[in-house]
């Protein structure tokens, strides 16, 4: 009887994988339920099934974009959309300049550049509930949070100067097979902006002490609240029109059933 | 006649007052004080002040301030990438008078990883500037603000995570005279105390990290003066000629601990405490906050190396805050009669106190891989433990410490050598000549930093290029 069950369960598992083909270049993330660091109003969030890009976004797939899309060409952009900084690493419309690689991840983008890239390839940019659920595994667990070295790791990154000329898939894969989600670059996320922190962040501690006390309920650690905070900082400190040095993008997709 | 010149006379006095009375105006409320002209603030780097505001009007003060993460020293051999004001640490100071209208300019380098802004403590509005200056890596945001309070003021990032920022060296001075300027000086300087936590300990070479853990626990791995260790001594040392008025801008950026501030062998005239208005006079320590400032002025009188320090004296001694000021000029027996007899006291001598003996130190991580480290390794122990009596080129100080340049005592017997490193000298012995009766304490260094050392001893100076390794120095360790 017990050995029943378990076949069952397993030949349920194949088909559920099988139900379910995977797009080129992603991995499946199951969704669920689970508690962000830090900046909602609610504690718990869903986060449904989806796929998400392996590496980020790099210079060269940004560059076969642009050929075939020339609006978004650096000399074409409208400067409703971009700042002057976009993609300023480049040379001139199709060329880098001499310093820079093919396969590092691209960036000086707007946040209109990215969303435009991925709804080209019929993808989309993801929510920062969704980043944040995949970015807290690390190579052994889905939710590495409350592992000092986790945390450390993520902090010595941000630290780290010019990490984004840095070519992608250096450092080890996390449990879903995403690659570069920290140690890299920033990455835009569809709703950056949603989650308000002013610029003085003194007061939004105090706005979101429930907040607090909702980290709390997991233990959380200061070193993850810390690196969450410098997170959603960056995210804070954005516009749109924005292209900066060390904030790229990856895209994903909904799972159509 | 006289009677009616005297009444002129007195007249024309009191239509005087009044008209300087009319340009001194002093307005009930400083908010009301008008600008005119418009002047770029000159920003000046630790230790240095921009020149005093004087009798200048209020003016509208345009400051631009660049954000910059970069990697520099903490001391010889660590490394620490700063987050700082200005490309230094502390920032630029920033100079200001009562009523100027501050047009501020905070830039965020493009290679910056991190957003930033500024909270300044002369600032009267929410978040002292912080709300309006949070500005993304590769952006400029400008805000402005009248100076409505004299006094000397910290400023700071205030970007979550607060502490890590202050922790990583954003902070600065910015001061705000009064009507007029503060009385004029022979000697300004900028000094401001800072707490650093590094995830490998006190010494521990290469490039070090930020722990947190350590931030909040407030144990701090170096507690250091203008951001790194040595950064007011030695050829950093500032300086002044007897006579002169010395007054110094201290700041305690913190972010965890609160300075003492003391200066070995002067008092303070006068501190404005807390860099208000109140004035102390004759005082031995200040005490100055975390986000808090003093300004302290001396007379300096005899020459000599004063030393300014954290009277929480390990953190002097032990953990980098330690700075000297170098007075030349004449003596003044009177004042400070300099050595009279040479006889020894040593209350801190190896019979008094209980040392660690050096079989309890441990090695280091990363030995010498040859002889180059060796030398490389071998100055920074050098720099860090013999430099301060045997001095930079080995030349000792006449009369109470012997040289190590060419020295005779020291090529005639390695093994005599290092057992003086291990177990310290007393007693009197001739160099080159010279007699000299003094007292050399053992050192607490590891076998391979004393091979180190004395490697690079003997491979300076014109000495005899001898190569110490471990072995040798175990040896001599073991045969007593």
């Amino acid at each position: 009887m017990k050995h029943r069950t378990f076949y069952v369960l397993t030949i349920a598992l194949l088909f559920h994988t099988l139900g379910f083909s995977q797009t080129e270049g992603m991995v499946f993330i199951k969704g669920n339920r689970y508690i962000p660091l830090y900046g909602r109003d609610s504690t718990v969030v869903e986060v449904k099934d989806f796929e998400m890009d392996i590496f980020p976004v790099t210079n060269s797939q940004f560059l076969e974009f642009v050929k075939q899309y020339p609006k978004w060409q650096k000399s074409n952009a409208l400067k409703l959309f971009t700042d002057k900084s976009y993609l300023s690493n480049w040379e001139n419309d199709f060329e880098l300049k001499s310093s820079e690689k093919p396969d590092s991840p691209v960036t000086y983008v707007s946040w209109f550049a990215a969303k435009a890239y991925c709804e080209c390839q019929g993808k989309r940019l993801p929510t920062v509930d969704e980043w944040e659920y995949v970015a807290m595994a690390d190579e052994n667990t889905r939710d590495a949070r409350i592992k000092p070295d986790y945390n450390k790791q993520i902090l010595a990154w941000y630290e780290a100067p010019r990490t984004n000329e840095n070519s992608i898939g250096q450092l080890p894969k996390n449990i879903w097979g995403i690659y570069d989600l920290h140690g890299l670059v920033w990455e835009w996320t569809l709703d950056f902006n949603s989650v308000l922190i002013t610029g003085e962040s003194r007061k939004d501690v105090d706005k979101d002490s429930n907040l607090f006390c909702g980290s709390a309920a997991v233990n959380a650690t200061d070193l993850m609240n810390y690196a969450a905070f410098m997170r959603y900082a960056i995210r804070g400190s954005l516009k749109a029109k924005y292209s900066i040095k060390n904030l790229g993008f990856r895209c994903v997709k909904d799972i159509n059933k | 006649m006289k009677n009616q010149l005297n009444y002129l006379l007195l007249f024309i006095s009191l239509l005087l007052i009044s008209c300087f009375n009319n340009q001194e105006k002093n307005y009930e409320n400083t908010s009301e004080i008008p600008v005119s002209r418009e002047m770029t603030a000159e920003l000046t780097s630790p230790p240095n002040v921009p020149t005093p505001v004087g009798r200048r009007k209020a003016k509208k003060l345009i400051v631009k301030m660049e954000i910059l993460e970069k990697e520099g020293e903490m001391t010889d051999g660590v490394r620490y990438v700063y987050w700082t004001f200005g490309g230094t640490v502390p920032g630029s100071f920033i100079r200001t008078r009562i009523g100027d209208e501050v047009e501020f300019h905070l830039q965020n380098h493009p290679d910056n990883k991190l957003p930033h802004n500024i909270d300044l403590h002369a600032v009267t509005g929410p978040g002292g500037g912080a709300e309006s200056s949070f500005v993304a890596p590769g952006h400029e945001k400008v805000f402005s603000f009248k100076t409505l309070n004299p006094g000397l003021y910290v400023y700071h990032c205030a970007t979550a995570p607060v502490g890590m920022h202050i922790a990583n060296g954003m902070y600065g001075l910015i001061l705000v005279e009064p009507e007029g300027g503060l009385p004029i000086v022979d000697k300004e300087y900028y000094i401001m105390q800072g707490d650093f936590y590094t995830k490998g300990a006190n010494g521990e070479r290469g490039l070090q990290p930020f722990d947190m853990q350590k931030a909040v626990d407030e144990k701090a791995d170096y507690v250091v003066f203008n951001g790194k260790v040595g950064s007011l001594t030695g050829d950093n040392a500032i300086t002044a000629k007897v006579g002169e008025t010395v007054r110094l801008f201290v700041g305690n950026g913190g972010p965890g601990l609160v300075s003492s501030f003391h200066v070995i062998g002067e008092i303070f005239d006068k501190v404005h405490i807390e860099g208000g208005n109140k004035i102390n006079e004759n005082v031995q320590t200040t005490l100055i906050p975390a986000g808090g400032a003093a300004l302290v002025e001396f007379k300096v009188d005899v020459p000599g190396t004063f030393i300014l320090v954290d009277h929480s004296i390990f953190r002097a001694f032990n953990k980098g805050a330690l700075g000297m000021l170098k007075v030349e000029g004449e003596e003044d027996k009177k004042i400070y009669s300099g050595e009279i007899r040479d006889d020894i006291y040593l209350p801190e001598g190896p019979g008094l106190q209980e040392m660690p003996t050096t079989n309890e130190i441990v090695e280091s991580k990363i030995p010498a891989k040859n002889f180059d480290e060796q030398m490389k390794f071998g100055k920074q122990v050098y720099m860090q433990t013999c430099f301060a009596c045997h001095q930079s080129e080995g030349q000792g100080v006449p009369n109470a410490f012997p040289p190590l340049a060419k020295s005779d005592y020291l090529n005639a017997d390695v093994n005599r050598a290092i057992g003086v490193v291990l177990h310290g000298l007393t007693g009197e012995i001739t160099v080159n000549g010279e007699k000299y009766n003094s007292v050399m304490t053992r050192q607490m260094l590891s076998s391979e930093e004393i091979a180190n050392v004395l490697t690079y001893v003997y491979n300076s100076w014109g000495n005899s290029e001898k190569v110490i390794n471990t072995d040798m120095v175990e040896k001599v360790k073991n045969k007593k």
